[in-house]
């Protein structure tokens, strides 16, 4: 037997092609801008987002039926905005170190469209079995493309991954270097997220013409 | 049973038990991990004032390795001779005189009345490092760091960190590749305790002269390594009155 059902299995793997957070909905692009310029902190962009849509979608899922619609958008931030306290505090008591790589990402996660574009779209209307899923999904799908997005600025702006060099030392000119190649200062700014993203965004489309809106 | 939901008073009677649970909730969560924060805080602080005067376990050129949380205070209590207050040429002993908040201070001075400046004197292999708390802006948000001087003005290692700054650009300023480059920098300008500039395109990105008071910036972090050289400067200024006092002419 299956673990997931058919349908249940299209909720996780859906975003992450055909239907992803990023390159088709265009949601959650400013924080893939701001913090893709390495990899380490898209990764761990990527976790954090997995946690509080998970676990929000969740929450959002069990109070869909008690949450008065007139302040609904007001309880989604106030879910999102706990989770984040929480799991930053937490952090803060109990895993330090990663408390302070994390600081710079608690606000942007509270703006990530992407997370009360869920709650709104799905939580709202399903189970929370379901509900969790579609949240592993979306976030899955967003993270994927943080990641494609980082390891790409950093390698070919810093000329390394997760901080490591990987094509040799700019400054004394080994490996790489040594043959005149520069790294690409403008990898590292946030404009050079959207040319990536936008590069993923053609690649998908010219793969499945059934993506391309009409004009 | 069906609820309406849609109802004022049930939307006012909803808002109000959600506030109370949140509120109740983050309040017992803040308070109850309160002690364990404060601690990781302090470890934080005495780690850096030991890595400004090279106590730590970097190795090589990799990454900042600080010595570990579980015998920070015993390393601390061994290497840090002596804890101070600065009044302008003056100095009084004070305990745990690390806890105090440099913003404050700051802030103290900007009122125009008289701060407590901390100093720390660490002792290692006979040798003096007198370690200064700096607190300067960034890009986005605060930058911190201790600078630690021998007597003759001469940098022994500097530590930054910041809350803020872009991962990739500005927040690089606490790697090694661009702290390690201040060690050996002098501070005097001439004769004058002055501090240390980063900038751009100095034609020495292996930092090989230390008697420019200049290190190579970082590529796309203009404005935090401004602000790191103005974070230098001022708070060089608020010590000089003492330093001036302890440094070999």
């Amino acid at each position: 037997m299956a673990l997931l059902s058919k349908k249940d299995a299209n909720l996780i793997l859906d975003p992450l092609a055909d239907n992803n957070p990023i390159t088709i909905q265009v949601l959650g692009i400013c924080s893939a801008l701001a913090i893709t310029a390495e990899l380490k902190a898209s990764v761990v962009m990527a976790l954090s987002v997995l946690f509080v849509l998970g676990v929000g979608n969740v929450v959002i899922s069990l109070l869909r039926n008690v949450i008065p619609s007139k302040i609904r958008i007001i309880v989604q931030l106030i879910v999102v905005a706990t989770l984040v306290i929480v799991v930053d505090q937490v952090l803060k008591a109990f895993a330090y170190e990663l408390s302070k790589t994390l600081a710079v990402f608690v606000g942007l996660i509270i703006t990530n469209c992407i997370i009360m574009g869920r709650f709104e779209a799905f939580a709202l209307g399903n189970g929370p079995w379901k509900s969790f899923l579609d949240g592993i999904g979306n976030a899955l799908g967003y993270g994927v493309i943080l990641i494609i997005v980082g390891f790409f600025r950093e390698l070919l702006g810093s000329g390394t991954l997760f901080g490591i060099p990987v094509l040799g030392d700019p400054i004394r000119k080994t490996g790489l270097y040594s043959t005149g190649y520069e790294n690409n200062g403008f990898m590292i700014i946030p404009p050079a997220a959207l040319i990536v993203v936008g590069i993923i965004i053609w690649v998908q489309r010219s793969r499945n013409k059934a993506l391309i809106e009409e004009a | 049973m069906a609820i309406n939901t849609e109802k004022n008073s049930y939307t006012v009677i909803f808002a109000a038990v959600m506030v109370i649970i949140v509120g109740s909730l983050l309040a017992f969560l803040a308070s109850g991990l309160r002690p364990r924060i404060d601690e990781n805080e302090r470890f934080e602080k005495q780690q850096n004032i030991l890595y400004a005067m090279g106590v730590n376990q970097n190795e090589g050129e990799g990454s900042v390795s600080f010595i570990p949380t579980d015998i920070v205070e015993e390393e601390f209590a061994k290497y840090i001779k002596k804890q101070l207050v600065v009044l302008g040429t003056d100095t009084k002993e004070r305990e745990e005189a690390y806890l105090i908040d440099m913003k404050k201070q700051l802030n103290i001075i900007k009122n125009g009345d008289e701060a407590e400046l901390p100093l720390f004197i660490g002792e290692k292999d006979g040798k003096e490092f007198y370690i200064i708390p700096m607190y300067g802006k960034g890009l986005w948000d605060a930058i911190w760091g201790f600078i630690s001087l021998d007597k003759n003005m001469v940098v022994q290692g500097v530590v930054f960190d910041h809350k803020g700054e872009t991962p990739g650009l500005g927040a690089n300023i606490k790697l090694r590749f661009f702290m390690d480059d201040f060690t050996g920098e002098s501070v005097l300008d001439g004769n004058r305790i002055s501090g240390i500039s980063v900038v751009k395109g100095n034609n020495d990105p292996l930092n090989n002269d230390k008697e420019d008071n200049q290190v190579d910036a970082l590529a796309g972090a203009t404005i935090t390594g401004n602000g790191v050289t103005a974070m230098i400067k001022e708070t060089l200024k608020l010590y000089k009155p003492y330093l001036e006092t302890i440094r070999t002419k």
